[in-house]
């Protein structure tokens, strides 16, 4: 504080200004008590007085704690334990012939499971990759060996909706995969985007066979 | 309002200036809370107590609104979402943990302020009408803790709604048939506990609406003060900002680590632990007791166990039940004539000799005592405690208080608040 006491003139005018305009504003009495534990040292008064810091030091001290104590009213938005909890299901495809799919439910959001045909096989690894919005192969979505089946989330990456084409009859798309209803995206074999607003391929969850017919999703 | 001497608000920036003249807002709030009120400069701490009760308010409504977004008011599941904010919430803990402390030092804080008007006399006039709004505010209270403590749907929750519900049936008549409207049943069930919910989540801003009459009012005659003296000159004030938001801002600062160390250390210290067993409509638990802040109206509730009649006749006027019932909500309601059962013009105990005795030495020690006997079980000792003690609560409003009023010789009081501080008497160009 001995740096402060010495602060030169230029600073002095406005702050002296200052503590005019509170004395006045006080009642006279008051006045003197502030002017006496003001912090001033002797007539001369200074540009920076001792409360300031009392000032600061406590207005900060307030602001940290509010923003500790925003944190965990903000935090108990986010998922819960229990919601964290249902992170993984298991599921037997053992029934799903070539061609059709299942829809089934992880983490409260719908799962396609596909049996792939050959000739969609074929379709989808026909298409020049460098050629897609987001270019990614059928062996980069599905497992080794097990190239038929096709496990994405039924949630379109433009705003979330379900697509169709797991069910049988549901139209397809142009290119023989899903079609989101909503706003007219395509997906290809592969589940790939094709054409229509969606920005991403149908996201592939965690998946690992745990059997030749059990799939463990998540 | 206020006085002749407050200082104007000033708007300095441009946009200040749009803003007030469109909608002085912080005019309001600089004339309310800021420089713009004069207010005594002799202030002691029991005046953080107001300030306190707010802040406690907000942290009510603010942990509340959060616990509402996990909580569901059912009866298969109001237990385990309130298990469920407790273990799986992220922070729910927490905010559970300082919405139940917060009930009990929004209470706290409120007795204080209370004990505080009581003292001070600040009910006296022209400040009566902020005192029946306080107690309007302190009726909301109780009902909406009460209510509150409904909601978790464990033993306590349970049996505290059938035995506060119960009060009802000892309306002659209309009682049973009043209460069963009021549960939506005939115990408490998924309609009451719906209701009860909707309610608690409204009374909160009901008080805030109602507290800021009490403010309004308030301002009307400005604040009072320990001598009672009222401000004669622009000598007698201070502006409240910065003097008593700096003071009520350290005020906080020590109410909050009380708070935090409860809530942190003693969670349930002010809790019962048989409201961590679901609600069981079969069984009642051994001892029951309300919270901490309600045991004073139980222990006059459970005082009352005789009944009026006329004497060697067998007539009965009034059911022991229905005296309890009326002598605890009469507790209250007494509080609302207080203005006009302490007559006496002077308004600070600190010059009333009389009325200090038998406040220091009556009233005080007779609402220790019924808190104490209202948390014990009804055993002989405990009630005849509780029935001397609810007899002199009584006595003291509506038999000594107004006697004390008359025959009182007050000590002299000083010229002017400034004279109370500094010794020195107004000059006379004041």
């Amino acid at each position: 504080m001995s740096t402060v006491k010495k602060t030169k003139s230029t600073a002095k005018k406005p702050a002296v200004k200052k503590a005019a305009v509170k004395k006045a504003a006080a009642a006279p009495v008051a006045a003197q008590v502030t002017a006496s534990d003001n912090g001033h040292h002797g007539a001369e008064g200074s540009g920076v007085r001792r409360r300031d810091f009392i000032h600061i030091a406590a207005v900060s001290f307030a602001g940290v704690g509010a923003a500790a104590v925003a944190m965990p009213l903000v935090s108990q938005m986010s998922a819960s334990a229990d919601v964290l909890a249902l992170a993984s299901i298991e599921v037997d495809v053992a029934a799903i012939q070539p061609g059709q799919a299942i829809k089934t439910s992880w983490r409260k959001q719908p799962v396609f499971i596909r049996n792939l045909t050959p000739a969609e096989i074929e379709e989808a690894n026909k298409v020049d990759v460098g050629s897609l919005r987001d270019p990614q192969t059928l062996a980069d979505r599905t497992k080794p060996g097990k190239e038929n089946w096709l496990i994405t989330l039924g949630v379109c990456t433009h705003l979330g909706c379900v697509p169709l084409g797991a069910a049988a009859g549901e139209v397809k798309g142009e290119y023989g995969g899903y079609f989101c209803p909503c706003h007219g995206s395509h997906y290809d074999t592969a589940a790939r985007i094709r054409k229509g607003p969606a920005p991403l391929n149908l996201a592939v969850p965690e998946f690992a066979f745990i059997s030749d017919t059990v799939v463990k999703i998540g | 309002m206020s006085f002749p001497w407050a200082q104007e608000y000033k708007p300095q920036g441009t946009v200040s200036k749009w803003v007030d003249e469109r909608l002085p807002l912080p005019r309001l709030v600089y004339n309310a809370v800021g420089a713009g009120y004069p207010v005594p400069r002799n202030l002691n701490y029991f005046w953080n107590f107001g300030v306190l009760a707010g802040v406690a308010l907000v942290i009510q409504i603010v942990t509340g609104i959060v616990l509402a977004m996990h909580y569901y008011a059912s009866v298969d599941g109001a237990f385990n979402s309130v298990e469920h904010i407790m273990r799986d919430v992220n922070s729910g803990w927490f905010v559970r943990y300082a919405h139940m402390n917060g009930a009990s030092f929004f209470f706290i804080v409120v007795y204080i302020h209370i004990f505080r008007g009581l003292f001070y006399g600040s009910y006296k006039a022209p400040r009566e009408m902020i005192w029946l709004l306080g107690v309007t505010i302190f009726l909301l209270m109780m009902a909406t803790a009460f209510m509150g403590y409904v909601l978790p749907w464990g033993q306590m929750s349970f049996w505290g709604a059938q035995v506060i519900t119960g009060f009802f049936s000892a309306i002659p008549l209309v009682g049973e048939p009043l209460r069963q409207l009021l549960l939506g049943g005939f115990a408490p069930d998924q309609a009451a506990l719906n209701r009860f919910f909707s309610l608690h989540y409204l009374l909160p801003f009901v008080i805030a609406g109602v507290i800021i009459l009490h403010i309004w009012a308030l301002h009307i005659p400005g604040s009072s003060n320990p001598t009672g003296v009222s401000v004669k000159s622009e000598q007698d004030t201070v502006p409240f900002h910065p003097y008593y938001t700096a003071k009520d801002g350290f005020g906080l600062g020590i109410f909050l680590i009380f708070f935090v160390a409860v809530t942190f250390f003693a969670p349930n210290m002010l809790g019962h632990p048989d409201n961590y067993i679901p609600a069981n409509p079969l069984s009642t638990p051994a001892h029951i007791v309300p919270e901490w802040y309600f045991l004073p109206f139980y222990a006059i509730l459970k005082a009352f166990t005789v009944d009026f009649g006329i004497p060697f006749t067998g007539i009965i006027l009034i059911p022991a039940k229905l005296m309890g019932v009326l002598a605890m909500f009469g507790s209250i309601l007494l509080l609302f004539f207080l203005p006009w059962l302490d007559t006496s013009p002077v308004r600070s105990g600190h010059y009333r000799p009389l009325f200090r005795k038998f406040f220091w030495y009556g009233l005080i020690p007779c609402i220790v005592i019924l808190t104490y006997c209202g948390g014990k079980p009804p055993y002989t000792q405990w009630v005849v405690l509780s029935q001397i003690a609810a007899a002199y609560y009584f006595a003291h409003f509506l038999i000594i208080l107004p006697i004390v009023s008359r025959i009182e010789r007050p000590l002299p009081l000083p010229n002017s608040i400034t004279e109370a501080v500094t010794g020195k008497p107004l000059p006379a160009a004041a």
